[in-house]
């Protein structure tokens, strides 16, 4: 019998212990209960961002439209931009990475599981607060950058943009945190015998993504409270009459601007190098050169951001250096593309819908790389700057790259996370009208572009030959609303009626195939001992580790360990998220609302893990 | 990848007052050498030197760095290195 | 034995079972220290962009005072002094923690956070003398406006440290704190030096350079 010991008043408050219910999942730590919360917000959130962009392809339909009024619009583009890329498409990425990178590496969890949930609650509080702008006076309609002077007092007098400001920096958090928990969890937390070299590529691909999160955000958040600042509390930063430079926002801003879309797009690249080589039932093609080529995208992603800034009267030697530096990433990029092709050239493809949203990748990536070297080119990005030839190209990257095999990623995994298969036919269904209608949507503002459609214009004239490329577009973006209800209901129906998945429907290559579907809470029962690449094939297929050393037996674990839940990371949301109205409406509220979030940060620290323990072979 | 931290390679009491003792000595440095006219032509770089050379100490000593895993300190030059790169092209970019 | 207690005896049990089956970490070092030094790299970052903001805006206030009007060599550098020793005495609290001598750290904490107090003493008083004196604040002009938002950040860091090693010194105190702690102790150590290691910088950048004329 153990001594009792003193318990701290922290330790001895009651701790959540249930497994099941609403409450389980409010208080969880579970990587997989995490993703999952990821998961369904993201979807939400995407809706808002999709219905957002309807309404502007319906008011730019024709020439002259009054569908929807000038300021209007203004908020439109400005919360469809903002809500897609932080609300939408980097949590449905982290609800991947929650629920899989623990499993590709053989752990149990994530290195730091109650920051894990804090870095939801923080995502999920930030959206709401950036999102309640909409009913509490309008939303901020300076542009998802939000570039001052326009963003201030001056110009901006109501909340919309401190919405804006607050919301993200609540928002930003979360991301943040969640770029140390996987650095740590990838270096420190694989499986025996993983070495970084045996990882799968999405774990490369986390890797080198949170590293950019970690290094980028802190740039963003200086640009956020900067401008908070001017317009709270009247400092002069960005006041031009007391002699501000406004070019350090755009600075400040693109610094963190460029790693972001690296921070959209590696993973996307990851999760395709994840599917391409199943469905091929081939090894990814040249798999050190796809590390090597993942990092150096990302080490040189920081050294291009004023390719953003091109037209603002840099000169031309610092133009050049960064135009030079700009296709220089080109070259890393093309590189993973024949790697790719590599990987499916003498294979035997199977074309399932995870399959087909993956070469969709492939042949639309491309083209916005394209588009995207054609920017790169000073000179001729004068022509182009703001014009809707930039709007085609970011679409074709963040959607025909970053969504797609974001779609197809619930493809290939979604059976894994709900233990149901999807409906093959819906998913290709849902495949062709996705790729017709983003390219109808998309590709005729490449033209729109060179013809001189300025960005951010509520409406056009007639007569400029505009009004046939934007009238497609906007039939494009329609056929993509219908796909995307298609998926939906797919995914729905597919919860509650679809075929149960076996543990490894795919016939896959990496270990989270080796896990009944959906994963049990303490993931592996035995820890995995890995001696190879795709460690799960060469278990399939033992001659393809023919003259290697013999591999240890997986060692199983009799007692598991696992943290329990806790009310803290969401206190400390909370506490941040009423600071965040306290600050607009009443200062006690935010001292309110910052003395929770450190009282819970200290509870957090204090309590103890309240762990669980789950004995298996038959002992409970 | 990284080295553990290794037996007995910990620094003591006295070297933790030797740093302590040095970086005042560095500090005193720092102001004197304002005010000394000779060198006014590298009196900036004298001052990022010293006070490069206070940052190693603390970071080294106090921080542990000398004797901990090589994979902190990588982490902290890649941090430190992009920061002070990125510091400099801004500043020179708009001034 | 009654239910509380054999409750709590029970957690206990449960406690350390737990202790004896976390799994080794794949680089053989702690995940606290590993994500320590991640976020050190982090907020390099945070006051990198700060820093830049400040050498780009410096001198170009439309109307004073002026950097080189109000810096004030002396009383700057004395706080320096005190913030550096601050962080030695950190240093010892985190040796002894690790030695297991956990109730000498409680008194190293609490000689760092007196330190803590004298540097921000200083630092609050030259804030209010610059505005009483030479009517600088942070809406006088562009420079105002960075100088304070930037050493403000710095301090706001300070303070948090000081809460943080206030709680660890308190259960120092009270004998909660044990010798399995020490990386938590290390971890606030490491906070506490990078925010010295911040001022190193400032210091130079925004009161030595500009004193020397640069």
């Amino acid at each position: 019998m153990a001594t009792t010991v003193e318990r701290s008043f922290w330790q001895a408050l009651p701790k959540p212990q249930s497994q099941t219910g609403l409450w389980s999942w409010i208080t969880t730590v579970d990587h997989k209960r995490i993703g999952i919360l990821y998961f369904w917000t993201s979807i939400v959130f995407f809706l808002i961002g999709g219905v957002e962009a309807l309404l502007i392809r319906l008011q730019l339909a024709g020439p002259n439209l009054s569908v929807i009024g000038p300021d209007l619009f203004n908020q439109l583009f400005t919360m469809h931009a903002t809500t897609m890329i932080f609300l939408a498409i980097m949590p449905l990425t982290a609800a991947f990475f929650n629920y899989f990178i623990p499993l590709l590496i053989g752990a149990r969890d994530v290195a730091f599981p109650k920051l894990n949930a804090f870095s939801y609650w923080m995502f999920l509080t930030g959206g709401i607060f950036l999102n309640s702008s909409w009913f509490l006076g309008g939303a901020s309609d300076a542009g998802w950058f939000g570039y001052p002077n326009y963003s201030l007092k001056e110009f901006n007098p109501g909340l919309g943009v401190d919405f804006w400001l607050i919301g993200l920096l609540l928002a930003g958090m979360g991301t943040l945190v969640s770029g140390f928990n996987f650095i740590v969890t990838i270096l420190n937390m694989r499986a025996p015998g993983m070495s970084l070299m045996r990882m799968p590529m999405f774990a490369w691909t986390t890797l080198v993504t949170s590293f950019l999160i970690v290094f980028s955000f802190p740039v963003i958040t200086v640009a956020l409270l900067l401008s908070l600042f001017d317009r709270i509390f009247g400092t002069l930063l960005f006041d031009v009459f007391a002699g501000s430079d406004l070019t350090l926002y755009h600075h400040l801003f693109w610094v963190f601007g460029h790693p972001e879309v690296y921070i959209i797009v590696l993973p996307a690249m990851g999760i395709v190098s994840e599917i391409l080589p199943v469905f091929s039932r081939k090894p990814l093609f040249g798999y050190s050169v796809m590390v090597f080529s993942t990092m150096l995208i990302g080490f040189v992603g920081f050294a291009v951001w004023s390719h953003h800034l091109f037209t603002v009267g840099m000169g031309p030697v610092v133009n050049t250096v960064f135009a030079l530096a700009t296709m220089v990433i080109a070259v890393p990029t093309g590189i993973k593309m024949f790697n790719w092709i590599g990987t499916l050239y003498g294979g035997r493809i199977k074309f399932t819908a995870a399959m087909m949203y993956a070469l969709g990748f492939l042949a639309l990536f491309l083209i916005g790389g394209l588009s995207g070297v054609m920017l790169s080119a000073a000179p001729s990005n004068t022509q182009i700057h703001h014009t809707y030839f930039v709007v085609g190209h970011f679409h074709y990257v963040m959607i025909g790259g970053a969504l797609f095999s974001l779609i197809a990623a619930i493809h290939y995994w979604g059976p894994k996370m709900f233990g149901r298969m999807l409906d093959e036919r819906l998913g290709k269904l849902g495949f062709w009208t996705l790729f017709i209608g983003f390219n109808m949507t998309f590709f005729p503002m490449h033209i729109m572009g060179v013809m001189g459609m300025p960005r951010r214009i509520y409406t056009y004239d007639a007569g400029m030959g505009l009004e046939i490329w934007n009238a497609i577009s906007t039939v494009g973006a329609l056929i993509m609303g219908l796909s995307i209800m298609i998926t939906l209901y797919n995914l729905l129906t597919s919860l509650r009626r679809g075929e149960r998945a076996p543990a490894d429907p795919w016939d896959g290559r990496t270990l989270e195939w080796t896990l009944p579907s959906p994963v049990p809470e303490y993931n592996f029962a035995a820890t995995p001992q890995v001696s190879a690449r795709d460690e799960l094939w060469i278990r399939k297929h033992p001659h393809l580790a023919a003259g290697a050393p013999p591999k240890a037996e997986d060692r199983p674990d009799e007692t598991i360990v696992l943290p329990g839940g806790t009310y803290m990371p969401l206190l400390v949301s909370l506490g941040l998220f009423v600071a965040g109205y306290g600050l607009l409406y009443s200062l006690p509220v935010f001292w309110g609302g910052i003395a929770v979030a450190l009282l819970a940060l200290a509870g957090w620290g204090l309590e103890g893990d309240n762990e669980r323990i789950i004995r298996l072979g038959g002992k409970r | 990848m990284g080295k553990a931290q290794q037996a007995g390679a910990q620094p003591t009491t006295r070297d933790y007052l030797k740093v302590g003792v040095i970086l005042f000595v560095l500090t005193v440095a720092e102001v004197v050498a304002i005010y000394i006219e000779a060198l006014k032509p590298v009196l900036a770089a004298v001052l990022v030197l010293l006070s490069a050379w206070k940052f190693l100490l603390v970071a080294q000593v106090f921080m542990h760095l000398k004797y901990d895993s090589r994979v902190y300190a990588g982490f902290f030059a890649v941090g430190v290195t992009l920061a002070i790169l990125i510091t400099l092209a801004v500043t020179v970019i708009i001034l | 034995m009654s239910h509380a207690s054999a409750h709590a005896a029970e957690a206990v049990d449960v406690h350390q079972e737990a202790h004896a089956h976390h799994h080794p970490a794949a680089l053989g070092i702690p995940n606290q220290k590993l994500g320590t030094w991640l976020f050190i790299a982090s907020e390099s970052m945070f006051f990198a962009a700060l820093i830049t903001t400040y050498m780009v805006f410096r001198y170009r206030s439309v109307v004073g005072p002026h950097p080189d009007e109000v810096v004030n060599i002396p009383l700057t550098t004395v706080s320096t002094f005190i913030l550096l020793m601050s962080s030695l005495t950190m240093a010892l609290g985190v040796s002894a923690a690790h030695r297991g001598e956990t109730r000498q750290v409680g008194k190293f904490l609490a000689l760092t956070i007196l330190g803590g107090l004298g540097f921000l003493g200083i630092q609050f008083y030259e804030w209010w003398h610059l505005a009483v004196d030479y009517g600088l604040t942070w809406r006088t002009n562009i420079f105002g406006s960075i100088f304070f938002i930037l050493t403000g950040f710095h301090k706001a860091h300070v303070i948090f440290g000081m809460l943080w090693l206030a709680v660890i010194a308190i259960s120092s105190f009270r004998g909660t704190l044990r010798k399995e702690h020490a990386v938590n102790v290390d971890v606030a150590g490491l906070y506490w030096h990078f925010v010295d290691v911040v001022w190193i910088v400032i210091f130079t950048l925004v009161f030595l350079l500009t004193e020397a004329g640069v």
